[in-house]
């Protein structure tokens, strides 16, 4: 079992209040950041931890604080990205609901090195049992004095609110988000100006994911060299997996970074394997924007080392034959599970959550979602099994955001893993479509 | 910006218009356009679980902006709803990891036990089947949101009725967070 740095308390009967977290350990990492460091400082341990992006894109969260813009008399603003939607994925909703004064810690400290006085946490609309969690948790840290005027007596003054969406996948995408706590549609911006120099009303912002923010309170209760000595090479520290689909534990999960993949899905410490005693066909294992991987390529590298639950092992091979850690949403399937239909639901997904801003995403999402669907339900032509890789690459890449490579990705790794699964499909409709038809062929099931 | 359309005859409950003053306090007073997404959702809750014109006109009033500003937020989110629902509308998920574990089956037992088909109300008016994308709970496939609540692991006959049971029981207008917190700001303020 390795080191839980994020939810080592989270069983703890009423852990949620100040009072229980704070008897816990919590809330001496705003007291050592407030009383004897310097913003810079924290921004120099953030960096030493070398802790990434916990959202999905795994960029260097000290580095993306280092670029803030700073110019003198402009308020900046910390904005943490708690509208987790990316399938798969359930940890922030998790931490926030069961930890929501880890949150509110990592915020005060992280706004104290950015040098924001106001800061706010952008939570999807459909968790607003959370909101109310979370606003009844930063009224007590307001009331022990940790939030408001002068805290700790320390000279720095923070406000902390939390604002709701209201169902909107995209709003994930950061400048959406901005768009959208300005009270706009969630349009993505387009880039430059990054919101490091222009984000929330036009100022300078930086906006990190929930576990990201949380991660900063180990990194500075431990110090950013020894958090950095958890893990294995530039993947440091410890990091939420949601683990779900055919899995016989499905949960969420605090990994040293470096678990083998194999171990993590058929331990019983962890996933404890697939359900009902069936094989194991295929992982999506980063959130459903992520190449999906046939067993046999998610245990072993293509050169036959064991994957590691780790960024740089994810992606060995790139897209021909690895994937990306993502956002830990972890999804195994199982042999009777239908990759066409899969890969329609989240063609599906992307289509209904494209803004619409620009015409490739737009568009192309919407002939995905109609080409797979005939596919899937025995209309489709071979020709069709082509035209759906030649519309993702048409996507991928221009877009304003994003969420055109989310669309494109699954769709050309099922096709490029699963093609025979694709062509049963169109060489026989009938079989194919029979309510529990699974698909048989040879190299794909292990 | 002067409002384009009459003043509104629809009112917020003293309690929805106290949330809403306390909410404007988080943004910069030339911001105040950033409280729209939490106004709707009070809007929702208060007027019968949809926003229609009317309502969202309101709104507009409320915090002094356009009407086109409002009707062009509240149709590009999916929780607004803009027609008339029954009293629970139920958000079905639909997405990759529910439909891995049985949310089609989920959909089509809902439909059967409430005679509503997705995107309709049953006929006695309790309930609404609304499928939505990925709610961030799947690893308790499958899932429905109510409201404030969500309903998790629904794969088996029990679970569901357990449900349907909990929400009939709620049939009567829910009290709704602002209603408590206002009860709350009032007792400090004695």
């Amino acid at each position: 079992m390795g080191r839980k740095l994020l939810t080592e308390h989270v069983n703890v009967e009423g852990i949620e209040t100040f009072e229980v977290y704070r008897k816990h350990g919590g809330y001496r990492a705003v007291e050592k950041a407030l009383k004897t460091m310097t913003p810079d400082e924290v921004v120099d341990e953030v960096k030493k931890s070398g802790l990434r992006g916990r959202g999905g894109a795994g960029f260097p969260t000290g580095l993306k604080w280092s670029f803030l813009a700073k110019p003198e008399g402009v308020p900046r603003y910390l904005v943490c990205n708690a509208d987790e939607s990316e399938p798969g994925t359930f940890k922030d909703r998790y931490l926030m609901s069961k930890l929501p004064h880890l949150l509110i810690e990592g915020m005060i400290a992280g706004s104290y090195a950015l040098g924001a006085r106001t800061s706010y946490i952008y939570i999807r609309g459909e968790l607003l049992y959370v909101l109310r969690i979370l606003e009844k948790a930063i009224a007590e840290a307001y009331a022990a004095g940790f939030l408001g005027e002068n805290i700790l007596g320390s000279g720095y003054s923070l406000d902390l609110h939390v604002h709701p969406g209201a169902g909107a996948y995209i709003c994930g995408e950061e400048t959406a988000l901005l768009e959208s706590l300005e009270g706009k549609r969630g349009n993505p911006r387009n880039k430059p100006p990054f919101p490091a120099v222009q984000g929330l009303y036009a100022r300078p912002t930086v906006v990190n994911n929930v576990e990201s923010i949380a991660s900063v309170v180990p990194i500075l209760n431990e110090g950013g060299d020894e958090y950095a000595k958890l893990g294995v090479g530039k993947s440091t520290g410890t990091k939420l997996f949601s683990a779900c689909g055919h899995l016989n534990k499905p949960g969420i999960y605090e990994l040293e970074l470096g678990v083998p993949v194999e171990e993590f899905i058929y331990s019983d410490e962890y996933c404890g394997g697939i359900w009902k005693g069936r094989e194991l066909k295929a992982v999506v294992a980063g959130g459903s924007s992520v190449p999906i991987l046939p067993k046999e390529l998610i245990l072993k590298t293509a050169a036959g080392e064991n994957r590691l639950m780790t960024y740089e092992s994810l992606s060995d091979g790139g897209f021909v034959t690895g994937t990306m850690l993502g956002s830990g949403g972890f999804i195994a399937m199982d042999e009777t599970t239908c990759i066409v239909k899969n890969t329609w639901n989240f063609s599906r997904f992307y289509h209904h959550e494209s803004c619409g801003q620009c015409s490739p995403c737009r568009e192309g999402t919407g002939w995905l979602e109609k080409v797979l669907h005939r596919l899937e339900h025995g209309h489709g032509s071979m020709h069709d099994i082509d035209l759906v890789v030649s519309v993702a690459k048409q996507i991928e890449g221009n877009t304003i955001c994003p969420l055109g490579e989310a669309a494109a990705w699954p769709v050309a790794a099922a096709v490029r893993h699963f093609r025979d699964e694709f062509e049963w499909h169109v060489k026989h409709p009938r079989e194919a479509t029979q309510p529990g038809a699974v698909y048989q062929g040879a190299g794909v099931l292990a | 910006m002067a409002p384009t359309t009459a003043p509104s005859k629809l009112q917020f409950s003293p309690a929805g218009q106290t949330e809403i003053k306390r909410l404007l306090t988080h943004y910069p007073a030339d911001r105040s356009k950033s409280v729209l997404l939490p106004v709707l959702h009070i809007a929702q809750a208060e007027f019968g679980g949809w926003v229609s014109p009317e309502v969202q006109d309101l709104v507009a009033e409320t915090l002094g902006i356009r009407p086109i500003e409002v009707y062009e937020v509240a149709t590009f989110y999916t929780m607004y709803n803009l027609k008339p629902v029954g009293k629970h509308v139920l958000e079905i998920c639909r997405t990759g990891p529910c439909m891995l574990r049985g949310s089609d089956e989920l959909t089509a037992n809902l439909e059967r036990i409430t005679g509503a088909k997705v995107g309709e109300t049953s006929p006695d008016g309790n309930f609404t089947l609304k499928e939505v994308e990925c709610l961030a709970a799947c690893g308790f496939a499958p899932v429905v949101q109510v409201r404030e609540q969500y309903y998790e692991s629904l794969d088996t006959t029990e679970a569901v009725d357990a449900m349907l049971n909990d929400l009939r029981a709620q049939i009567h207008r829910p009290i709704l967070p602002w209603e408590m917190l206002g009860e709350v700001h009032s007792q400090q303020q004695q």
